[in-house]
C-alpha cells in the first residue's frame, strides 16, 4: 500500500527493553535512519521506514497497552524512496553477519518479537545442528506467511543459507502445513536450487492443526524432539525462525535493508476489501482502513493479531509494529459472546491442550478462590494459544482463568 | 489495561466478560465494538447442543419401548422428564440460581429415570426419582458439574430402595403382535413375568432357555428389544446405534463403553458358566441393562473422570462391580450400583492418572 502521510514507531515494539530516540524533535530523516537504539539490555535498532521529519516524541496508541511512548514521523512525500542493490555476502564472516542482523533491527516477525540476534548466538554449552523454519501459519485467517512463501521463497531460501552460516551448521528443515500447497511447491522448488553442498534445505510437510505455529509443537512436528518445559529449542539443538524472519534477515544481510516494512493479514467480514499489504511499519490502521474502502456495517471487534491470541483493540489510530501478523475486523457472527456457565467436566480441554494441561482443573481452582496454588498445574507452561476456550462447550473463559492464576501463583512464589 | 489483579478480580466477579468500549471514529461508521481477551472464536458447540443430542439418541430406544413395552412407557416418560423438568427449575428458583431447563440436562436425566424402571410401575414412582435425582442429587450438591452421583441412576437406587416389590417384579412380557394397548389400564400382576438375568439367577440356565429359547433367535430379539427388562434398555440396536452416533459426533469417546462392556464380557466368559471359560459373553452384554449404562450412563461428563487413562480404569471398574453383583450379590443386575460405586472415585482416578504433560522441565519436576 502507498506510504500515509504520518507514521508512529513506537519505541517498544517486541520484548526487552524499548529504544531511546536517538533523533530531536522536528529534525529530517532518511529512510534507512536509526531513529532509535538501546543502550542498555536486550533490543535492536529502529529505523525510520521512509524520509520525513520527526513531528513529535510523544504518546501514540498500542495494541496492547493503550498507548505507549512513540515517535511520530511525517513523510515527505517528494523524496524517493531508496533503491537496494545486492550485495555479496558469501565472503563475510559469521560475526559480522550477526551483527548485521543486529544493525537492521530483526526481531523474530512470527509474533513473539524475540531479537533475532540472541536466538542466532545461542549459549555454549548447547550445540545446535538443525535450524527450522516455521511455515505453518501460527493461527487461523492470517495468510501473510503462506503468500511470502508463494511469492518470496528464493529470498526466503538465501535468508536461511545466511542465518545457516551464522550459527555455523548445514541443516534447514521448513516445516509447512499442507494445507498450503502451491507454498510447499514453491518452497520445495527455491529449496532444491538453493541447496549446496554446505547447506542442506528441505520442506516439511506438516498435518493441519493449531497451534502449530507455536514453536514446541512446531519443533515435534518437524524433528520429533520435545523441548523441555520452561527451556529454549536450544536445548534440544534447535534454533527456530519465522519465514517472514529469514526473508528479512536476506533483505538486512543481502541488500543492506533495515527492518521497516513487512506483510500484514487484513481479513475478517468487517473490512470492505479483505487482502495481505506490505505496510511500514508505524502506519495507523485507519489508514490501512481507508486504502481497503473502509468498514462495513455490523463490525463487533478489531483486533491486533489472530483470532486466537490477539488483542481486541477500540482505536483505529494504532500503528502496526514489528510484531504485527494481522488485523482482524470480525462482525458479529464471526465471534462468540454467550455468556459461560459451569464446568460440565467433559474434559475436551484436557484432549485440546497442547501441552497435555488440565484448563478446567485451573479453571475451578480460580473460582474457588484458590487462583495461588495452580502452579503444580502447570500454569506457567500454558502459552494462551487458547484452544481450551475454543472447545468449551459451556463457554468458560479459561484462557482468563489461566492468566489471573498465574498472575498469583507469581505473586505467591 | 489493568493496573492491578485486584482490578482484573474486579472484571471477573462482575461476570461481564465483554466489555463495551465506545469508539467514535470520525470517518468510520459510529458503532460500539466489543473488547475481550483472547481467543476471539469459538467452536459452535455448547452445553445446549451437546444435551438435545443426546437427548435425541434416546428418542429411538423411547420409541421402541412403545412397541415392546406398551403405551405405557411413554406415559412413564413423559411423567418422568416433565417432573424432572419442573423440579430443576423449582430447585434453582429455591436456591436462588439462573434458571437453565433449556440446556436439556434434566430432560436427559427424565428420560434416564424412566428408562431403568420396569414397564408396569405406577407412573407416580418417576416423580418421587426426579425429586431425588435433580434437587438432592443435583442441585444441592452445587448444580450441573457438581453432583458427584449420576442422577438418573440415583433416583433409580431411591425407588429400589423405597418400592422394592414394585421394581422388582413389574416386569412385562414383550409384545410380538404390536398391540401396544394391551397392557394399558390392565392388573400388572396377572401378567409379569421376570427378567432373563432373574429367571438365570433364580432358576439357572435350563430354565433360562426354556423361558427364553436358545441359539440365533434367542440372540436376535435380545438385540432387537424383545425381552422383559427396563423400559429403555431392551433394544440393544438403537442403543449401540445412538452411542456410536455420540462417538462420531466426538460427543463422547470410545474408552468407556468399551471398557465398560469388554470387562463385562471377559469377566462373564471367564467366571459366568458351569466352570471356568463357560460363560456368554454376548448374552452377558446384551442382558439387564449392560449397553444403556455403558453408553449413556457410566460415560456422563460429570460423573466420569475427564482423563483417558483414568476412563478406562473406571470403565473396568464398572465392569468389573457389575458382573461381581450379577454373580454373587443379592440383584440380578449390577450395572446400576457398579456405576453408582464408581462415581465418587472419579477424581480420584483422575488425581492418579493425570494428563501426559507435554515435557517435563530440565532437572525434572521442583
Amino acid at each position: 500500500m502507498p506510504v500515509p502521510d504520518e507514521l508512529d514507531l513506537i519505541l517498544g515494539q517486541h520484548i526487552g527493553a524499548p529504544c531511546m530516540p536517538t533523533v530531536a524533535k522536528r529534525s529530517e530523516v532518511n529512510e534507512g535512519d536509526v531513529v532509535g537504539d538501546v543502550k542498555k539490555g536486550l533490543g535492536v535498532p529502529l529505523h525510520a521506514p521512509v524520509a520525513g521529519k520527526v513531528k513529535n516524541i510523544g504518546m501514540s496508541g498500542h495494541p496492547m497497552r493503550t498507548s505507549a511512548p512513540s515517535l511520530t514521523i511525517s513523510v515527505n512525500h517528494d523524496t524517493a524512496s531508496r533503491v537496494y542493490e545486492k550485495e555479496e555476502w558469501e565472503s563475510k564472516k559469521a560475526a559480522d553477519l550477526l551483527a548485521m542482523v543486529h544493525d537492521a533491527g530483526i526481531i523474530g516477525i512470527g509474533g513473539a518479537g524475540f531479537p533475532t540476534h540472541v536466538k542466532l548466538n545461542p549459549p555454549a554449552d548447547t550445540p545446535i545442528d538443525t535450524l527450522v523454519l516455521n511455515g505453518a501459519e501460527c493461527e487461523p485467517y492470517i495468510t501473510a506467511d503462506h503468500r511470502m512463501m508463494v511469492e518470496h521463497s528464493s529470498e526466503i531460501v538465501e535468508g536461511a543459507k545466511i542465518l545457516l552460516k551464522i550459527l555455523g551448521i548445514g541443516k534447514c528443515i521448513i516445516g509447512i502445513e499442507n494445507n498450503k500447497p502451491d507454498a510447499i511447491a514453491a518452497m520445495k522448488t527455491a529449496a532444491e536450487e538453493g541447496s549446496t553442498y554446505q547447506y542442506l534445505i528441505s520442506v516439511n510437510a506438516l498435518k493441519v492443526k493449531y497451534p502449530q505455529g507455536s514453536e514446541k509443537q512446531l519443533i515435534q512436528a518437524v524433528t520429533g524432539r520435545k523441548v523441555p518445559a520452561f527451556a529454549l529449542p536450544s536445548a534440544v539443538g534447535l534454533v527456530v525462525q519465522n519465514v517472514s524472519t529469514a526473508r528479512a534477515v536476506y533483505d538486512a544481510v543481502a541488500l543492506g535493508k533495515p527492518l521497516s516494512e513487512k506483510v500484514v493479514t487484513i481479513s475478517g467480514k468487517g473490512i470492505k476489501r479483505p487482502a495481505n499489504l506490505l505496510v511500514k511499519i508505524g502506519t495507523r490502521v485507519r489508514d490501512i482502513v481507508d486504502y481497503l474502502g473502509g468498514l462495513n456495517p455490523g463490525l463487533s471487534k478489531v483486533i491486533m493479531g489472530g483470532p486466537m491470541m490477539g488483542f481486541a483493540v477500540s482505536s483505529l489510530d494504532i500503528p502496526v509494529t514489528k510484531t504485527t501478523s494481522a488485523v482482524l475486523f470480525l462482525t458479529e457472527d464471526e465471534i462468540d459472546t454467550r455468556p459461560h456457565s459451569q464446568c460440565i467436566r467433559c474434559g475436551w480441554c484436557l484432549d485440546a491442550c497442547p501441552m497435555g494441561l488440565e484448563p478446567k482443573e485451573i479453571g475451578l481452582y480460580v473460582e474457588a478462590n484458590r487462583a495461588e496454588d495452580t502452579e503444580p498445574l502447570g500454569v506457567f507452561e500454558c502459552f494462551e494459544c487458547g484452544s481450551c476456550a475454543y472447545v468449551c462447550p459451556a463457554k468458560r473463559p479459561l484462557v482468563q482463568f489461566v492468566r489471573l492464576a498465574k498472575m498469583k501463583a507469581k505473586r505467591k512464589a | 489495561m489493568f493496573k492491578t489483579a485486584t482490578g482484573i478480580k474486579q472484571v471477573f466477579r462482575r461476570i461481564v466478560i465483554e466489555q463495551q468500549a465506545s469508539v467514535n471514529p470520525p470517518s468510520q461508521p459510529v458503532g460500539l465494538w466489543k473488547v475481550s481477551v483472547s481467543p476471539h472464536l469459538k467452536s459452535n458447540e455448547s452445553v445446549a447442543k451437546i444435551m438435545w443430542t443426546v437427548v435425541a439418541c434416546l428418542v429411538p430406544p423411547l420409541i421402541m419401548s412403545v412397541f415392546v413395552f406398551g403405551i405405557q412407557t411413554l406415559i412413564i416418560t413423559a411423567v418422568s422428564v416433565i417432573s424432572c423438568v419442573v423440579v430443576e427449575a423449582v430447585s434453582q428458583k429455591l436456591l436462588g440460581r439462573e434458571i437453565t431447563i433449556r440446556d436439556g440436562s434434566a430432560v436427559i436425566t427424565g428420560m434416564l429415570i424412566a428408562f431403568i424402571i420396569p414397564p408396569g410401575v405406577s407412573p407416580l414412582l418417576p416423580i418421587l426419582a426426579a425429586v431425588m435425582a435433580i434437587y438432592i442429587g443435583k442441585h444441592i450438591l452445587g448444580g450441573i458439574g457438581y453432583n458427584f452421583f449420576n442422577p438418573a441412576l440415583l433416583g433409580r437406587a431411591f425407588l429400589l430402595a423405597s418400592f422394592p416389590v414394585a421394581m422388582t417384579s413389574a416386569w412385562l412380557p414383550p409384545l410380538h403382535d404390536g398391540s401396544i394397548f394391551k397392557y394399558f389400564g390392565t392388573s400388572i400382576d396377572a401378567v409379569s413375568t421376570a427378567t432373563p438375568l432373574a429367571v438365570m439367577k433364580e432358576h439357572g440356565f435350563a430354565a433360562f432357555t426354556h423361558a427364553f429359547g436358545s441359539g440365533p433367535d434367542l440372540y436376535l430379539n435380545f438385540f432387537l428389544g424383545f425381552r422383559p427388562g427396563c423400559i429403555g434398555e431392551t433394544s440393544g440396536l438403537l442403543i449401540l446405534l445412538g452411542g456410536l452416533f455420540l462417538i462420531y459426533k466426538g460427543y463422547t469417546t470410545w474408552h468407556i463403553p468399551v471398557s465398560v462392556l469388554g470387562t463385562i464380557a471377559f469377566l462373564t466368559w471367564v467366571a459366568g458358566g458351569k466352570g471356568l471359560f463357560a460363560g456368554d459373553p454376548l448374552l452377558a452384554v446384551l442382558s439387564g441393562g449392560a449397553l444403556l449404562g455403558a453408553f449413556f450412563m457410566a460415560n456422563d461428563y460429570v460423573t466420569c473422570p475427564t482423563t483417558k487413562r483414568a476412563q478406562i480404569v473406571y470403565g473396568i471398574g464398572i465392569g468389573a462391580l457389575t458382573v461381581l453383583i450379577r454373580l454373587k450379590g443379592g440383584y440380578p443386575e449390577g450395572i446400576c450400583y457398579a456405576i453408582l460405586l464408581m462415581n465418587p472415585i472419579s477424581p480420584v482416578l483422575d488425581g492418579w492418572l493425570k494428563p501426559r504433560r507435554f515435557a517435563p522441565p530440565l532437572g525434572g519436576e521442583k
